[in-house]
C-alpha cells in the first residue's frame, strides 16, 4: 500500500515537472563547507565539477547546480534538504558527507521521491535496514571497506591482532566489518579499544595497553584531526618496529598523510581509492584534478568524481525526472578511477574493489604503494527490503 | 590482562604529561578568573591560535621559532582583545561576559579557517627531542619528557613568582580582595592587565607544545576548553594550587580511567566533577577561603 502510494507520488511529481527535452536537470549539492568536514566537502564537491567537465556532455542535457551547506548538523541539513525539494523543486540531490547527516534526511528523500547520491557517509543501515530505491551510493560502506582485510591479514601470517576505533558508530562498524572476517580466517583478536570520539587527544594510554597486549598487529580506524594524532603518537611510542600498523585507509588518507609525515611510512592500510591506481580512468582523473585544485585527489574527491559521472550514465539512459533518475542511478555501471564500478540493486550499495596500500615515501612527499587489489564484493542485505528496480 | 611495573610507569608518564599541558592553559585562566572574575572562554581559542602561530613561523624558522615567538604573538592577540573588548565588557556581569567570549569562540574559529584553511596541519618534533629516552626501565618519547619538565618549570616559576615576590604579592591581594587592593594603591586594573597577557602568553605557550604530538585543526581550541574549565572548578577558582592539583587530578583519572575502566574513560572525570561540586562546590584549593 505505502509502495503504491510513493510510485503514485512519484508519478505525480514526474507529472508536475514539465518533460521538455531542451530544460536542464537541477541538482542540489548537499555538503558540509563549514565545520569539521568542510575539507572533505570541498574535495566532493571539486570531483563532482571535474566531473561535470569531463563527461558532461554526454548527457544530453545540462545541469544546474545548487549547493548548500550542511555545517555538519542533522537539523540544519534536514532545512536545506527540504528547501531543495520544495523550494528548488531539484531533480536530484548528491552529497551527505557525515553519517548523521545522512540519517536526518533520509526519510524526507525517501517520502519525497527525490533520488539522492550519497558521496561520503558510509553507515551500513543506510543500504541495509533503512535502505531506500531513491538514495543510491557511490562512495562506500564502512563494513565494505575492511571486511577483506581480515583474511588478507590472516594470509600475511598475522594471527593476533589488537584494535582500536572511535567510540561511534563508524567506528564499531568499521572495526566490525574486519573483527568478523579476521576471526572466521582463523584469527584473534586479543584486544579492543574504543576511544572517546572526538574527545580523546592523547592515544598514550591506549597505545600502552596494545603494547601489552602480545597482538602481532594493531587494526584500527581513525579519521581527520584524530588520525594524524593516532599516527604520529604511535611512532613516537616506537611501536611501528615492532607491533605493525594497519588499518582502514582513511587513516593515512592523502588529504592528510603530509601532516602525519615520516610516521606514516610502513602503515599498510585498506581503502577503496588511492591516487596512485594504475588505470587510464584514473590517470585522466588525478590530472584534471591536479589542474583544478593543485592537489593530488583524495577518496573523498572520488566519491564527488563517481557520484556526478552516475549522474551523467544516467542521464544518458534517457533519464531526466525524479523518477527515472532514481531508477537509473540503481542501474548504473562504468570503468571508473577506481576501477570496475556497479550498483547493487538489491541495496543501492555501490560494488567496488578495495586495495591494500602501504604509504611509502616518494620523490614529491609520501605516496601510496598498492600492494593488493580484493575482489569486489556487494554487501550482504543486511535486513534491507525494496522494490526492484521497475524498468 | 597482567601488567608489569613498567607498563604502570609508562601510564603514569602518560598521566603527568596530559596534566602538565592542562596545567599550562588552565593557570591563566584560573587566575584570570580569580584576579577579576572575568569569565574568558576564549581562552582555549588562544591555545589553537598559539598552535597555528608555531605551525606557521616553524614553517619559516623551524621549530625552537615557533615555542618562542607564538606566545609572545598570542599574548599581542590577547592585548587586542583586551583594549578592544574585554576592558569595556569588565563592569557588565557574568553573563554578558560569557556571552561575548563564548562568540569570540566562533569569530576565532572561523578565522582560522579563513588564514590557515580546513585541512589539518602540523610540526615536526624538534630534533633535539626526536626519538625516546630510557627511564626507569622503560622507552619514552623524549618529547613528552620535555612537556613535563616544561610544565614544572612553569609550576616552579610562577610558585616562585606569586609567593615570594611583591607583585606576586599584590596579584594574592587583588584576588582576595580587589576593592581593600586597589585602596591600599595597587593599580588592580594594571595588574589584570598583566596577568591577562601573561595569562594568553601560557595558552599560546600549550598550542605551541601540543602542536608536534597532536594536529592543529580549528577545532582544537574547543576540544581543550572543557578539560580546562573542568580543571579550574575541581581545582578551585584563582590559585596556583587548585590549577595544579587539579590538572594531576585530571590527568591521572582520564589515563588510568582509559586502562582501568575503558567504558567508563569519558564519564569519570564527569562523575569526579559532580562529586567535588557536591561536596565542596568552591573547589578543592580555593584562593579565597
Amino acid at each position: 500500500m505505502k509502495r503504491a502510494i510513493l510510485a503514485a507520488l512519484g508519478l505525480a511529481t514526474s507529472l508536475a515537472v514539465p518533460a521538455a527535452a531542451e530544460e536542464n536537470i537541477k541538482v542540489g549539492l548537499l555538503l558540509p563547507f563549514s565545520g569539521v568536514y568542510a575539507a572533505l566537502g570541498n574535495d566532493i564537491e571539486a570531483g563532482f565539477s571535474v566531473a561535470l567537465e569531463q563527461f558532461g556532455s554526454e548527457a544530453g542535457t545540462g545541469f544546474d547546480i545548487v549547493r548548500e551547506d550542511t555545517e555538519v548538523k542533522p537539523p540544519v541539513a534536514l532545512g536545506k534538504a527540504k528547501k531543495l525539494i520544495l523550494q528548488d523543486k531539484v531533480d536530484v540531490m548528491a552529497g551527505v558527507v557525515s553519517s548523521g547527516v545522512l540519517g536526518a534526511v533520509r526519510d524526507m528523500v525517501h517520502g519525497a521521491g527525490v533520488p539522492l547520491i550519497v558521496a561520503n557517509a558510509g553507515n551500513d543501515e543506510a543500504t541495509g535496514t533503512s535502505c531506500s530505491p531513491y538514495i543510491t551510493r557511490m562512495s562506500f560502506s564502512n563494513g565494505q571497506v575492511n571486511r577483506p582485510m581480515g583474511q588478507w591479514m590472516y594470509d600475511q601470517g598475522i594471527r593476533k591482532v589488537y584494535t582500536l576505533a572511535p567510540d561511534y558508530a563508524a567506528g564499531r562498524q568499521m572495526i566490525g566489518g574486519f573483527a568478523g572476517t579476521f576471526t572466521a580466517a582463523g584469527g584473534e583478536i586479543v584486544g579492543q579499544d574504543f576511544t572517546p570520539f572526538q574527545k580523546t587527544q592523547d592515544f598514550g594510554p591506549y597505545l600502552a595497553q596494545a603494547k601489552a597486549s602480545g597482538a602481532d598487529a594493531v587494526y584500527v580506524f581513525y579519521a581527520g584531526g584524530e588520525a594524524i594524532s593516532f599516527v604520529k603518537q604511535y611512532d613516537s611510542f616506537g611501536l611501528k618496529a615492532d607491533l605493525p600498523l594497519y588499518g582502514s585507509g582513511f587513516l593515512t588518507s592523502p588529504l592528510y598523510v603530509n601532516a602525519e609525515g615520516p610516521a606514516a611510512e610502513g602503515v599498510i592500510t585498506a581503502l577503496h581509492y588511492v591516487p596512485t591506481l594504475d588505470n587510464a580512468a584514473n590517470a585522466a582523473f588525478v590530472a584534471a584534478f591536479e589542474a583544478k585544485t593543485g592537489r593530488l585527489p583524495s577518496e573523498f574527491a572520488v566519491h564527488g568524481y563517481d557520484a556526478a559521472r552516475a549522474l551523467v550514465e544516467a542521464a544518458k539512459a534517457g533519464a531526466r525526472d525524479r523518477a527515472s533518475l532514481a531508477d537509473a542511478l540503481r542501474q548504473v555501471s562504468f570503468d571508473g578511477p577506481r576501477g570496475k564500478l556497479s550498483i547493487d540493486s538489491a541495496t543501492n550499495n555501490i560494488v567496488q574493489p578495495v586495495y591494500v596500500y602501504e604509504t611509502v615515501a616518494g620523490e614529491g612527499g609520501l605516496t601510496q604503494k598498492v600492494l593488493a587489489e580484493l575482489p569486489a564484493e556487494a554487501d550482504p542485505a543486511n535486513g534491507c527490503e525494496m522494490a526492484p528496480v521497475s524498468n | 590482562m597482567a601488567h608489569d611495573l613498567g607498563f604502570w610507569t609508562l601510564q603514569a608518564l602518560n598521566a603527568l604529561q596530559l596534566s602538565m599541558l592542562l596545567f599550562l592553559l588552565s593557570i591563566g585562566l584560573t587566575v584570570i578568573f580569580g584576579l577579576m572574575h572575568f569569565v574568558n572562554l576564549a581562552h582555549g581559542s588562544l591555545y589553537a591560535l598559539g598552535a597555528y602561530f608555531a605551525a606557521s613561523l616553524a614553517a619559516i624558522g623551524g621549530y625552537w621559532m615557533g615555542f618562542f615567538l607564538a606566545p609572545v604573538a598570542v599574548a599581542g592577540v590577547g592585548i587586542l582583545l583586551y583594549s578592544g573588548l574585554i576592558r569595556r565588557m569588565r563592569k557588565s556581569g557574568p553573563m554578558a561576559q560569557v556571552l561575548v567570549t563564548f562568540g569570540l569562540i566562533f569569530v576565532m574559529l572561523d578565522l582560522t579557517r579563513i588564514f590557515w584553511g580546513d585541512l589539518a596541519l602540523a610540526i615536526d618534533v624538534p630534533t633535539l627531542f626526536a626519538g625516546r629516552v630510557e627511564l626507569l626501565g622503560i622507552e619514552y618519547p623524549a618529547y613528552r619528557l620535555f612537556i613535563i619538565g616544561l610544565g614544572l618549570a612553569i609550576f616552579a616559576a610562577l610558585a616562585f613568582v606569586l609567593g615570594r615576590t611583591q607583585i606576586g604579592a599584590m596579584i594574592r591581594a587583588g584576588v582576595d580582595n580587589d576593592a581593600m587592593a586597589s585602596c591600599l594603591g595597587i593599580n588592580v586594573e594594571r595588574l589584570f592587565f598583566i596577568v591577562f597577557c601573561v595569562g594568553c602568553a601560557l595558552a599560546g605557550l600549550a598550542g605551541v607544545v601540543a602542536a608536534p604530538l597532536l594536529s592543529v585543526t580549528p577545532d582544537m581550541g574547543l576540544q581543550i576548553l572543557i578539560p580546562t574549565l573542568i580543571v579550574i572548578v575541581i581545582g578551585g577558582l584563582g590559585s596556583l594550587k587548585g590549577a595544579i592539583a587539579g590538572s594531576l587530578i585530571y590527568g591521572f583519572v582520564q589515563t588510568f580511567g582509559a586502562v582501568l575502566a575503558p567504558q567508563l574513560a569519558s564519564v569519570l572525570i564527569y562523575a569526579l566533577l559532580a562529586a567535588v561540586l557536591v561536596i565542596k562546590p568552591v573547589g578543592l584549593f580555593p584562593a579565597k577561603g
